[in-house]
């Protein structure tokens, strides 16, 4: 039994291990150009609203300044931030900065300024590979949110990695299931006419299997990010990503 | 043969169903359905919408999906006893499955408040479903 279950163990960590693909691959080609061509990009539409806030409230420290500019930066996060004591995302950056630097109120979740600011601040990164550190203090948020990967829930009892991990290309109606990567958030997606956060993305995967959605920006969905980063450590950023 | 007696938590109040084997042979209801209210229930996003996951030549209707298998020719594969447990709880005859159990609502977590205790679909809508799928008889 013991050993069956160290092959199966072997075998699912050989299967996952296999290759990391984009949701820019299961696409349309039309859906491909959208996101391709700067000009045509919804989404570049808060990425430059977010360049003149930056101009406004974070140049002053962060181009240049002695905390370098910010390129590359968010292929690392998700972060367990020493002073927070908790694991930051780019959106809880970006307010910890606010509040310590700014001396500032927090900006809302899905608000459209901290969408226009993470969108600018993830776009610096694109064409970088995600690469985490999940040792240490990051630890238990990565054993957490990969729990939440694997538990089945809501009233279809399904797990995320039913759909991203087991049936990955396969057509769920008009949809072919993508291996469920962040890379393209925030991003702009078609049905939501709106550039949106990653965990909005999140609410409406639970949604659709009637789980109740929790909190955007909730610790557990800011874990659920650290282990979906970790598992698609090589991927490059593709921030404003278009999605149907 | 296997018997084993499942109890399913329904609305509140224990009901006792038996699973023979890999089916389940007595009717959720008594109610008359038709293959006619099966086939939406099928079909249906507000219903049981399994073209999200099953496809059925003879059905006229786009984007059917495939994480699970065709079902053209299930009325000739399985009893009606055997498609019935598979739609109230898959999980009974496959634990890994896919399938969303849609009479069960115990053992499930985080379920979406509005759906707290409920079934996702009704004891008619899944007679009508057994009836509808029995009928699906294509060789291949
Ligand atoms: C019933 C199947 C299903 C389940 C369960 C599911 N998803 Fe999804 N998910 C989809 C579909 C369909 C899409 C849209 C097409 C695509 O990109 O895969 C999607 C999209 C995504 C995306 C965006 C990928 C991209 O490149 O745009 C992410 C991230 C994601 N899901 C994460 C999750 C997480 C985390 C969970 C668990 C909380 C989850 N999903 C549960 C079906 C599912
Ligand atoms: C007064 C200076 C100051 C301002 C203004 C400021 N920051 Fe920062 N920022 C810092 C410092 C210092 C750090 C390093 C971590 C720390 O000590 O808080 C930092 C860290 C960051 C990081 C993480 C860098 C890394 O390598 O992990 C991001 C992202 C960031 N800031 C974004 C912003 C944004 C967006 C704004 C504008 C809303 C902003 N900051 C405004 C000083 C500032
Ligand atoms: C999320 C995907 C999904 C949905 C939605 C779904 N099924 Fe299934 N179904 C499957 C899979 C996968 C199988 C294959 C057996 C297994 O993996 O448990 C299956 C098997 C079946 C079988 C047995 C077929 C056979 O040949 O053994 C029947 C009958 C069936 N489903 C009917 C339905 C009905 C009716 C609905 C809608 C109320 C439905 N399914 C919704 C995924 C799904």
């Amino acid at each position: 039994m013991r050993a069956a279950c160290i092959a199966f163990l072997l075998w699912a960590s050989l299967a996952s291990a296999d290759e990391v693909i984009s949701g820019y691959e299961f696409l349309t080609p039309e859906t491909q150009a959208l996101q391709d061509d700067d000009f045509a990009n919804p989404g570049m539409l808060w990425v430059e609203e977010g360049g003149s806030l930056f101009a406004q409230q974070c140049a002053d420290c962060h181009t240049q300044g002695s905390n370098g500019n910010l390129e590359g930066v968010a292929a690392r996060y998700p972060a367990f931030d020493q002073d927070a004591q908790t694991l930051l995302n780019i959106e809880g950056r970006i307010n910890r900065c606010r509040e310590i630097h700014l001396q500032a109120e927090p900006l809302a979740y899905e608000s459209k300024a901290l969408l226009a600011l993470s969108a600018y601040v993830a776009n610096l990164s694109k064409g970088h590979a995600i690469d985490v550190d999940i040792d240490g203090a990051a630890q238990r948020y990565f054993t957490e949110g990969r729990d939440y990967f694997f538990r089945r829930k809501g009233q279809f009892n399904l797990a995320c990695s039913q759909c991203h991990d087991d049936h990955w290309g396969r057509m769920l109606r008009g949809d072919r299931i993508s291996q469920g990567h962040p890379n393209a958030f925030p991003g702009y997606r078609l049905e939501w006419q709106a550039m949106g956060s990653l965990h909005r993305r999140f609410q409406d995967c639970d949604a659709g299997i009637r789980a109740q959605p929790l909190a955007l920006g909730s610790r557990r969905y800011r874990s659920l990010e650290l282990y979906l980063a970790w598992r698609a450590r090589g991927l490059i950023i593709e921030v404003p990503g278009v999605r149907r | 043969m296997r018997l084993l007696v499942a109890t399913l938590l329904i609305a509140g109040c224990a009901v006792e169903y038996l699973v023979v084997g890999d089916g389940m042979p007595a009717p959720l209801t008594k109610d008359a359905v038709l293959a006619e209210s099966g086939r939406d229930v099928f079909v249906d996003r507000e219903q049981g919408h399994c073209v999200l996951c099953h496809a059925l030549e003879n059905l006229d209707v786009p984007f059917q999906g495939n994480v699970g298998p065709d079902l053209s020719d299930v009325g000739l594969r399985l009893t009606p006893a055997q498609i019935r447990l598979r739609i109230v709880d898959a999980s009974v005859v496959n634990p890994r499955t896919v399938m969303p159990p849609y009479y069960r609502t115990t053992d499930l977590h985080q379920v979406a408040e509005s759906h707290v205790g409920e079934t996702v679909l009704s004891a008619r809508q899944i007679e009508a479903l057994v009836v509808f799928l029995s009928l699906q008889r294509k060789k291949a």
